[in-house]
């Protein structure tokens, strides 16, 4: 007779009082396949840990966004935010369905040029832009949302000896009622910074103020606040067109449109708290069409979302390495993927799922990564079903960041691969290598072993 | 080995400890394992007992019995 299949003894105290008023799910979910392709085999093929990304996801989600704007304001356009995932086949998805790039470096910049990207389908942001990206930019006749006063007076001093005229925007900060205000980016609006700002650039006549941008912050979960931004940016350009006769193209809201993850410390998951598209669309759209703008020369609206249309589409396998007990009897498990890997769990609480039949009863453990750091700690209090050496585990939502923002530290990036929409398998990113590391070093003869 | 002798256990994996009033919950492993241990089974017994029914390689049981039994020790189940 076949043996049963075996769990290891587990027995949790009750705590009475401290009920779970949400209930308790029968089971413990798991996550076997990701787009019909095994978790097991995945790993089998591309080692432990790897980043996988559904090709699916990302063109389901975008098409969601869209949709939530474009069927409320006129003129819509996006543009792919390149920090928040940069892996060429990434932004290709991106680009295939319609998406800009929005750059914030020169290497961005050039990343996006090398990606087939028209200059003239590039906006530039962020508060350092060299004197050679600046001219690259406006030769290319790329969007360049100015930061500060220098930026701007290094721009009108290019285009006092370039022929090609440079078509600029402001970065505007504001208050929208929520904490923190980000005021290091950009003209400030309440102070009159961003008004100045602009009569600067319509004095000058060198420059062609295209349109007015903001960025409010990140991870946003109140949509009122974009309808705040909306409406002060429509002013800015009802005063625009009231003084100087001057139509701008484009109103670009930014990005920071929360995604699904549960943020630290937050009471309940972000699934069911973050505001969906539609709520961002409704805010930002009624904004500016209940705005003084001329209807008749209603901009476009940019939008340079990230987070939102990629943390879905990413996840990250990987294995347990050892189960321990800590001195208090609190249960550790140890994995090998770590904080240098999945840089957002140092904010997000992660949905961490077992890849293969798990016991229906977990029990309190804290997950590890595998560094020799003591942060390395990939989830501080889960109730996580047993699981024993060489097993397999699923990270969900990681898409956004984690392979902009990792760490090479102390071991070595893993493979990134992508599940096209027919379910095939593709390596977008091959994994390091030492000699990806060594080979960039120097070591002065002096110290060559003999 | 002995467990408490106030320790009450259920077939659903309930246990009550009259002694102190807590409740805990087991899993059928752990359940099995205590029962057994209630009925005053030796750790090999109850080793080759899990070991027949269950598909589990002998050390890791055993390195599974070691850390349950820390667990109970923890909650003072143990005489």
């Amino acid at each position: 007779m076949a043996k049963l299949k075996y769990e290891r003894p587990i027995i949790n105290k009750i705590n009475a009082g401290v009920t779970d008023k949400f209930g308790m799910t029968p089971g413990v979910p798991i996550i076997e396949k990701i787009d019909g392709v095994a978790v097991k085999e995945l790993i089998k093929d591309y080692g432990s840990p790897v980043f996988v990304i559904s090709e699916k996801t990302i063109r389901d989600t975008y098409k969601e966004a869209k949709l939530a704007f474009t069927t409320r304001y006129p003129k819509v356009q996006f543009a792919w935010s390149y920090k928040t995932n940069y892996l060429n086949s990434v932004c290709q998805v991106f680009h295939s369905e319609g998406s800009w790039a929005e750059v914030v470096s020169g290497f961005e910049y050039d990343k996006a040029r090398e990606n087939g990207i028209s200059g003239n389908k590039i906006i530039f942001n962020g508060p350092h832009k060299s004197k050679e990206d600046l001219t690259k930019a406006i030769k290319n006749g790329s969007y360049i949302h100015i930061d500060h006063f220098d930026e701007l007076y290094t721009i009108i001093e290019l285009s006092q000896t370039m022929e090609e005229r440079p078509k600029v925007a402001i970065r505007v900060n504001m208050d929208t009622g929520i904490y923190p205000r980000w005021d290091r980016f950009g003209f400030n609006y309440e102070n009159g910074e961003a008004w100045n700002a602009l009569k600067r650039i319509m004095i000058s006549e060198k420059l062609d103020l295209v349109g007015l941008h903001t960025h409010i912050g990140t991870y946003i979960m109140t949509p009122d606040a974009y309808g705040v931004a909306a409406g002060k940016l429509a002013s800015l350009a009802v005063e625009l067109d009231r003084k100087y006769n001057h139509n701008i193209k484009y109103i670009d809201m930014g990005g920071g449109f929360a995604s699904k993850n549960t943020l630290k410390g937050a009471y309940l998951p972000g699934k069911d708290t973050c505001p969906t598209f539609d709520q961002y669309a409704d805010a930002i759209a009624n904004a500016l069409i209940n705005s003084q703008i001329n209807p008749q020369k209603m901009p476009t609206l940019f939008l340079e979302t990230g987070r939102a249309l990629i943390d879905d589409a990413g996840y990250i396998l990987g294995s347990v390495l050892a189960n321990k007990r800590l001195a208090d009897g609190r249960r550790s498990m140890i994995i090998d993927l770590g904080v240098n890997m999945l840089f957002t769990s140092f904010w997000y609480e992660h949905e961490i799922y077992p890849a293969q039949n798990a016991g229906k009863i977990g029990e309190d453990t804290t997950i590890y990564g595998p560094l020799c750091m003591n942060i390395d700690v990939i989830r501080a209090a889960i109730k996580f079903p047993p699981m024993e050496k060489g097993e397999h585990i699923v990270l969900k939502r990681v898409g956004a960041y984690n392979v902009t923002q990792w760490m090479q530290f102390i071991t070595l990036r893993p493979k990134v691969v992508m599940i096209d929409t027919e379910g095939k398998v593709h390596i977008i990113r091959e994994n390091e290598t030492n000699e990806t590391i060594t080979s960039l070093e120097r070591v002065p003869k002096h110290l060559k072993l003999k | 080995m002995k467990i408490n002798k106030n320790i009450a256990i259920s077939e659903s994996g309930f246990v009550f400890d009259a002694g102190t009033g807590d409740t805990f919950s087991l899993n059928e492993t752990g359940r099995e394992i205590l029962t057994q241990l209630k009925e005053g089974k030796t750790e090999a017994e109850i080793k080759k007992n899990i070991t027949d029914k269950y598909d589990v390689p002998p050390g890791i049981y055993e390195h599974n019995f070691h850390d349950f039994e820390n667990i109970l020790r923890k909650y003072n189940l143990l005489e």
